[in-house]
């Protein structure tokens, strides 16, 4: 008969030793891993889409979320698959993010900051959203993004143009892939020099916030730099809907040229003023009066009319791009819905792509892992030619198209035309440039909201 | 002189629309005792008439282009109204051009009926109740008006442009004896100045020279004395709210031209419009239509450089400012009346 040492003591120690063994592997593994808010867990992972679905930017918002489910499609491997098969990286294989199954859920922005973030916070803690993506206003921009850095979420902003979205108020959590003020106005100048000379004077209406004054800034920055002079810069509430008094002064002010620093129905009502008004058929410092809207997009080209035709501006992405990504992207779009995208659309549509790229390639869904993927990325295929996501300031930089208002446009979809594919090159700025915040600007700590 | 007779222009403009909807709801508030909430609304729907009868002269059939292709690559299907096809495609196009002066006679039986069926379905339950409860179910009127609105339209600007002879600016100066360029003014505001002269006009006509106007003027100042004359003063008192509801809605068709329409330009004038009733006192349609040129005349100087330099955000204020003014200086507004809204 054998004689068993085993006590109740070295029972205990064997049992604590063996059982601590045996968790080791989960304690740095699964459950490192589940360290970060909103980790998913089961066999799905859920993106949070937060556009405006009411107000004035609602039909934006449709378009963008109209992309952001079709993402989702090519991502779960149906549809027939999109950039996926354009796309420079091939982490994404179509079955999902991770092997989970793409969900989401979605919220109203209204294009207000406060109900963006109550939004975006719902998605995060009610519904366990683990990035948040979409709108079409950099106030909304700036105010969701530092939500989701305090969050520890990821956030790829939708349409944002201030300079400020990734200068001064720029987070380590928030990644942009749309264009901004700066580089409107680099790409527009040497159009504007070529096309209405460099002896100009430029009258400035802004819309009243934060978009509206960087883009104020660049504009007049970069058209001082080709030796326009700047004669007034006036601001204009964000309400306004009826321009006339302040477009009324500018015949006499001795501009020759006069710059709407607006967007969406702002910029709608004051083209729509300006083009009343007769200035595009006057004579001034006898030259051609002019009018430069620096940001377009197709809904406010629809809103303007006839009233656009010639009329000069920029875009982040133009469904008439000639490009594999861009083809591949306008078809997928346009058979499921039956037209072009906007730009709104084709930048929530990378977003999501990219989000779900960098996961694949961080093998993670930590956000940290994710911003370090997604930092210095050089990627091809979506649409806009060559795009890096800069390490420094989580800003793509890509070519800028300068557009123009066509003046025979054979349907609804071709109001705009490509006049120029501005080279990237020519719209990069360093990350501590003044207009992005200096040296004093800083990504902060990333949070993974542990 | 050039500047302050341009900025007088758009105050006369901006207070042609504002005393259009004021004269609307001081013919409400003077006649049911409601305060309607929904005046806005009713405007935006003028105006959306206007877009409804230029999508209705537009309504095209499908020809194929093979020449051109669409977004798809597929030969591109080109939309040929009918009108076009009907009457040739000059006097077709011309028909189009000129839907918004068209949409005045589409607007005014729509307006009325809607005007008619609003008060009939639902003001009229609220004759008796507190204010709070009118503004209530009629800023909810005014939400619903706008979704559906929205629903059939979308949320983007429709633009609605005005026939091509009146799209372009006139050179006033000129004819003052100014600079040429000195006073430019586009020709569709100086016309819809005229036209909210000519309906201010028609409607004070109506109130004063006819039978009917005298009867609503009884009705307002001793609506029970009228009753038991025998006079159906009820059915007098829809009419009326039928023909505030034009007069919004006319005034919203004019206004497509200026500003595209989108679902929610009613709200934009709806408060604006109430300051202008209350500084122009409650129940006073003479008040209402003076206090709205001013209102339009000093927001207009408020905007303009000098203005904001000197006083920065005059212009988002100068409204409420002068309606503190007023209302502490004269308590019952510009020309209002003892006894109104002071039980």
């Amino acid at each position: 008969m054998s004689k068993s040492n085993l006590t109740r003591r070295g029972l205990l120690k064997t049992g604590a030793v063996a059982g601590s063994g045996l968790a080791l592997p989960t304690i740095f593994t699964a459950q490192s891993a589940s360290a970060f808010i909103n980790d998913p867990t089961g066999g799905t992972v859920t993106l949070g889409f937060n556009v405006p679905q009411t107000g004035p930017y609602a039909d934006e918002g449709n378009d963008e979320l109209l992309a952001q489910k079709l993402a989702v499609e090519h991502l779960n491997g149906e549809g027939d698959g999109g950039c996926l098969n354009t796309f420079s990286s091939k982490a994404l294989r179509g079955n999902g993010i991770l092997g989970k199954k793409v969900t989401f859920v979605t919220g109203d922005t209204q294009t207000k900051s406060d109900a963006a973030r109550a939004s975006a916070k719902s998605m995060i803690e009610k519904d366990g959203a683990i990035m948040i993506n979409g709108g079409s206003s950099s106030g909304v921009a700036v105010a969701v993004q530092g939500l989701c850095h305090e969050a520890g979420i990821m956030f790829m902003v939708g349409l944002s143009h201030s300079n400020d979205t990734t200068g001064k108020d720029r987070k380590a959590n928030g990644f942009r892939h749309f264009f901004n003020a700066y580089m409107s106005g680099a790409a527009l100048a040497p159009v504007l020099a070529k096309e209405m000379g460099k002896d100009r004077r430029a009258y400035h209406l802004t819309a009243d916030y934060t978009w509206g004054w960087t883009q104020e800034e660049s504009i007049v920055a970069s058209t001082e730099a080709i030796g326009w002079e700047t004669v007034n810069t006036v601001k204009t509430p964000l309400a306004s809907t009826d321009f006339s008094s302040y477009i009324a002064p500018v015949l006499n002010s001795g501009a020759d040229v006069l710059v709407l620093n607006h967007y969406g129905g702002n910029m709608v009502n004051s083209l729509t003023n300006a083009v009343q008004f007769g200035l595009l058929d006057k004579q001034v410092n006898g030259k051609d009066f002019k009018i430069v809207v620096p940001l377009y997009s197709e809904l406010m080209a629809a809103g303007a009319g006839e009233n656009i035709k010639g009329v000069l501006g920029s875009m982040n992405y133009n469904w008439q791009l000639d490009n594999e990504g861009s083809k591949a992207f306008v078809k997928s779009f346009g058979e499921k819905y039956g037209k072009p995208p906007s730009n709104s659309a084709q930048t929530c549509y990378s977003q999501v792509l990219l989000y779900a790229d960098a996961v694949e390639r961080a093998g993670s869904f930590n956000p940290c892992a994710v911003g370090e993927a997604l930092e210095g990325f050089e990627f091809d295929g979506l649409g806009n030619g060559p795009t890096l996501y800069r390490a420094e300031d989580h800003q793509c930089f890509k070519d800028v198209l300068v557009v123009r208002g066509a003046q025979n446009p054979t349907s609804q979809y071709d109001t705009l035309e490509i006049v120029e594919v501005t080279p990237r090159e020519q719209v990069m700025y360093p990350p501590n440039h003044p207009m992005f915040g200096g040296d004093a600007a800083s990504l902060g700590e990333c949070n993974d909201g542990a | 002189m050039d500047a302050i007779i341009l900025q007088i222009l758009n105050g006369l403009d901006k207070g042609s629309a504002y005393a259009l909807i004021a004269l609307g709801l001081t013919l409400i508030f003077g006649t049911l005792g409601v305060v309607n909430f929904a005046h806005g609304a009713l405007f935006m729907i003028g105006a959306f008439c206007a877009v409804t009868l230029q999508k209705l002269l537009s309504l095209s059939y499908v020809v194929i282009d093979e020449t051109k292709t669409d977004f798809m690559g597929n030969p591109l299907k080109v939309q040929a109204p009918y009108v076009e096809k009907w009457f040739g495609p000059e006097i077709g196009e011309a028909i189009i051009n000129w839907s918004v002066p068209l949409a005045i006679l589409f607007s005014i039986p729509v307006m009325l009926a809607i005007g008619v069926a609003v008060e009939r379905g639902l003001i009229k339950y609220f004759y008796r109740r507190p204010h709070a409860d009118q503004i209530l179910v009629t800023y909810g009127l005014a939400i619903v008006l706008q979704e559906i609105i929205k629903y059939f339209y979308g949320a983007n600007p429709i633009p609605t442009p005005a026939p091509p002879a009146f799209a372009g600016s006139v050179d006033l100066g000129v004819a003052l004896g100014f600079d040429p360029n000195a006073i430019i003014y586009p020709s569709w505001r100086l016309i819809y100045f005229a036209f909210a002269a000519l309906i201010i006009g028609g409607v004070f006509s109506f109130l004063q020279f006819t039978t009917f106007g005298m009867v609503v003027r009884a009705g307002m100042a001793d609506r029970e004395t009228v009753g038991l004359l025998g006079i159906n003063i009820d059915r007098r008192f829809t009419i009326m709210f039928g023909i505030a509801a034009a007069v919004a809605g006319l005034a919203g068709v004019m206004y497509a031209p200026i500003n595209s329409p989108n679902y929610h330009m009613g709200m934009d004038f709806l408060v604006l419009s109430f300051v202008v009733v209350v500084v122009g006192g409650m129940g006073s349609l003479p008040g209402a239509v003076l206090a709205g040129f001013l209102l339009g005349i000093l927001e207009s100087f408020a905007s303009t450089t000098w203005a904001t330099t000197t006083i920065p955000g005059i212009n988002q204020v100068i409204i409420y400012l002068v309606a503190i003014i007023v209302l502490l200086t004269r308590p019952r507004g510009l020309m209002g009346r003892k006894g109104v809204m002071e039980d």
